[in-house]
């Protein structure tokens, strides 16, 4: 289980309904419905990402996030999960709109690119960073909109989205501090819990 | 060798005939006083009887969908690929039961049986059906064998059209309802094809209006006519393209008018035309692209389909063909959002495959695997 999925759960009201916008394989839904008895639904593009999940004998629907979320009502689940997906859509602010549209609340997680890593990286040897969690060229990746804990926050503020709580992951399990304190520096994920 | 290749049929099966001699209620308003199923099984039925899947066939399928008739039987039954042990409907965990509608030409009631009252065949004169008509006579054959509730109702294209009827009209009969290939209702372009092959069959003389048995003719070319214009349509461009280019099966363009220049694409046409028009009846063609026609699953729940569909209790697969134009990928999202609006369980995917609307009844690589693992999870809880 990713971390960030891990720390995800416990804002997850037991027996509500979760959509999970490109769930993979599904592992999370899985484990939700498992743990928390929530209905959910997967959305995911990846063919066999989808099979995986339908073996997991959740629901997934194969649909791109690019196109649109329209289909979903108003208000037609309790919570909207995109792990990890912010950064690879083509229009991540109407995402996070469409999210709490669909949803009473949201959960984001996404990279932080403000990571001191990624400053170095990008500082000392000019190039844009290729690391074991951002493993793609630049050319090739399909992580197109970068953002930092910073940016995230004033995207939010900007929309008037409400942070109910944000989480971070740190680049070593043992200093939780450092992310958690500095989260624009030191957070590799950042984990928000958002509302309208 | 391939795979499929390696994988097992159900072997000889032997169609078997079920009598109803309580009269059926007609959605038109007529009732057939008796009538007779001709249907066949695969697999076997669980002591909880909850093992049992439907195939509910499209516009010119039988009962016949798995395994062989006879040693010296050269063609397998028509879903071959996806019924058997280890394909995706499973045999050896389901129990399979795979009718010809009522209103066919295979063996169960239909145009060419006799009509009780007159002695002579119905002909034109067979009440017209609708998808409940079928729904409804396939709940009697549950009955008959024991089955309260099927573990899947499956169907491509008119098929999948009959399984999400199934859902609506017996919604504690039936735990997952898989459409494949299908629609709501027929567009505009669809009932324009079917426009035409029906045309094609009236304007052949030796139709007369329907009455070709008293008559000892055979509307052959009409019939031919209506599946030609049918073929086209259940291919892609590029699967055309593909099977046939612009390949020349006799002549040569340099003869030019002298012979007769033949393109690969009209000889299969007419190949498929005349197959057909000798295995087929025409009333019976009629009377399915009628009912397809006809079939709009949400008019009687106020035209909203997510109304309709709140009927429903079962779980969903939608599966759809990225080159299908006869019910292509946008119908299918149709289906999925009304089941998603009306927050019913759904799963859907959207299979890349040249072969066009034909692809349902093709071992298309994904599909096998999407169709596979819900069937998998469907006999989990069976």
């Amino acid at each position: 289980m990713r971390l960030d999925l891990a720390h995800i759960q416990r804002w997850i009201e037991p027996g509500s309904r979760v959509l999970d916008l490109g769930c993979g394989n599904g592992e999370f839904l899985q484990l939700l419905r498992d743990q928390r008895q929530v209905r959910g639904t997967g959305i995911e593009i990846d063919p066999q990402e989808i099979t995986a999940a339908i073996e997991r004998g959740l629901n997934i629907v194969e649909q791109n996030l690019d196109q649109g979320l329209a289909n979903f009502p108003d208000r037609s689940f309790d919570t909207v999960v995109m792990a990890h997906a912010l950064q690879a859509v083509h229009f991540p602010d109407r995402v996070l709109d469409e999210m709490l549209r669909i949803g009473r609340e949201g959960i984001v997680t996404f990279p932080n690119f403000g990571h001191w890593r990624c400053r170095v990286h990008l500082g000392t040897r000019g190039r844009m960073p290729v690391s074991r969690f951002m493993p793609y060229n630049w050319y090739d990746t399909p992580n197109i909109h970068f953002c930092t804990v910073n940016d995230f926050e004033a995207l939010c503020e900007q929309k008037n989205i409400r942070i109910l709580a944000r989480d971070v992951v740190g680049n070593t399990q043992r200093q939780p501090l450092l992310a958690t304190t500095w989260p624009n520096l030191f957070a590799t994920t950042a984990i928000y819990h958002i509302t309208r | 060798m391939t795979l499929q290749d390696n994988r097992q049929s159900v072997g000889i099966v032997t169609p078997r005939v079920a009598r109803f001699s309580e009269p059926l209620a007609l959605a038109c308003g007529r009732e057939l006083v008796d009538y007779e199923l001709v249907y066949e099984t695969y697999g076997e039925l669980n002591a909880q009887r909850s093992n049992a899947v439907l195939i509910c066939h499209a516009l010119s399928g039988h009962h016949h969908a798995a395994g062989y008739h006879s040693e010296e039987d050269k063609k397998p039954g028509w879903w071959e690929e996806c019924i058997g042990p280890g394909k995706p409907i499973d045999t050896d965990r389901f129990f399979v039961v795979s009718l010809n509608n009522l209103g066919g030409c295979h063996g169960s009631t239909g145009p060419t049986s006799i009509n009780p009252q007159t002695g002579e065949p119905w002909g034109p004169d067979f009440p017209p059906l609708r998808a409940r008509d079928w729904v409804n006579s396939q709940a009697r054959l549950a009955d008959s064998l024991g089955i309260d509730c099927w573990a899947a109702v499956v169907g491509g294209s008119l098929g999948g059209m009959q399984a999400m009827r199934w859902s609506l009209e017996y919604p504690d009969r039936i735990r997952h309802c898989i459409v494949i290939a299908a629609a709501m209702k027929l567009s505009a372009q669809n009932l324009a094809f079917n426009e035409v092959a029906r045309q094609a069959i009236l304007s052949d003389p030796a139709f007369a209006d329907g009455h070709y048995h008293e008559r000892g003719t055979v509307p052959s070319q009409g019939l031919a006519l209506a599946r030609m214009v049918g073929h086209i349509t259940y291919l892609s461009d590029h699967a055309m393209a593909n099977k046939f280019g612009r390949d020349l099966r006799s002549g040569s363009f340099e003869q030019g008018e002298e012979k007769n220049v033949e393109f690969q694409v009209q000889s299969y046409l007419r190949y498929q035309g005349s197959q057909f028009s000798g295995n087929f009846d025409a009333n019976t063609y009629m009377l399915m692209t009628r009912a397809l026609d006809y079939f709009d699953l949400a008019r009687e729940y106020d035209n909203d389909p997510v109304a309709a569909f709140s009927h429903a209790r079962c779980s969903f697969l939608v599966i759809s063909f990225s080159t299908d134009w006869r019910f292509s990928p946008a119908r299918s999202r149709e289906i999925v959002d009304a089941l998603i609006a009306a927050d019913r369980p759904v799963t859907y995917a959207e299979i890349e495959a040249d072969e066009g609307h034909d692809a349902f009844l093709l071992p298309i690589p994904r599909y096998m695997d999407v169709f596979s693992a819900y069937m998998r999870r469907v006999g989990e809880t069976a």
